[in-house]
């Protein structure tokens, strides 16, 4: 007898492929947002204008996003490579429990700077 | 029965030397490879430096001049310029990535040229940037 099964996976790597995707398009927008600011100004960034530009609530939001989308995106990146160089299986593990850890640092630390 | 010359030779490995001096790899793969190593540079040191450069320019004046002189030093416009060719690379070689995905520019031509586009557009920036931040 002959069973019809139709192969299919964990479709991580599809959902990989697509987040890398879209978090790079957000990044992509963030960063023609940023150099539009920077375009806008006439005079030299001062210390005062530039705490009044992440002060407010939109430029958190954004930044917020970029940051999250980066590390999203970065993760993706890093198991990618680590898939493909770091040997043996024990090593590869390590590292991408590091990146994680590293990844997750970046965030917080972002977190910790936009809202003050 | 191959000749035991050339069964000497098989299996081949891909070394670093062998892709560097023996094997013509073509555009789109150099494309590929430096956007694998701008994108690890990308992680590692340049977002945590500029996150360090971001909290101590928004902490206090203090911090902002800090980090203004900070910048104005050679090594770290070096590191600056760097993170500049890395931040552009990546994004147009994404871009380029993002274009495929659309089926737009597949067929080899337009495939190589858009790779030397790539190149072209980063590092023409890169020097035009690098101009702006030294004079």
């Amino acid at each position: 007898m002959v069973v019809k099964r139709t192969v299919v996976g964990a479709h991580y790597g599809l959902s990989g492929w697509l987040a890398q995707r879209i978090t790079a398009v957000v990044m992509m927008l963030y960063t023609l947002l940023l150099l539009a600011v920077f375009a806008a100004r006439r005079d030299p960034m001062d210390y005062a204008s530039w705490k009044a530009l992440f002060a407010q609530g939109w430029m958190r939001v954004a930044t917020l996003m970029f940051a999250v989308s980066l590390a999203w995106h970065a993760w993706i990146g890093l198991r990618d490579i680590l898939m493909d160089y770091a040997r043996p299986d024990s090593l590869r593990l390590a590292l991408q429990v590091l990146s994680i850890l590293v990844l997750a640092a970046y965030l917080g630390w972002a977190v910790q700077i936009l809202w003050r | 029965m191959s000749s035991a010359a050339a069964k000497r030779t098989r299996p081949k490995y891909l070394s670093l030397t062998a892709l560097l001096f023996e094997i013509r790899m073509p555009p789109p793969a150099w494309v590929s490879g430096f956007h694998r190593i701008s994108g690890f540079l990308l992680f590692l040191p340049f977002a945590a430096w500029l996150l360090y450069l971001l909290d101590t320019s928004l902490a206090s004046q203090q911090g902002f001049d800090h980090v203004r002189a900070y910048l104005a030093l050679p090594v770290a416009k070096l590191g600056l310029l760097v993170f500049v060719w890395a931040y552009l690379h990546h994004f147009f070689a994404g871009f380029r990535f993002l274009l495929i995905d659309l089926n737009l520019g597949v067929d080899l031509p337009q495939a190589r040229y858009s790779a030397y586009a790539v190149f072209a557009a980063s590092i023409l920036l890169t020097l035009f940037i690098g101009w702006r931040i030294w004079w």
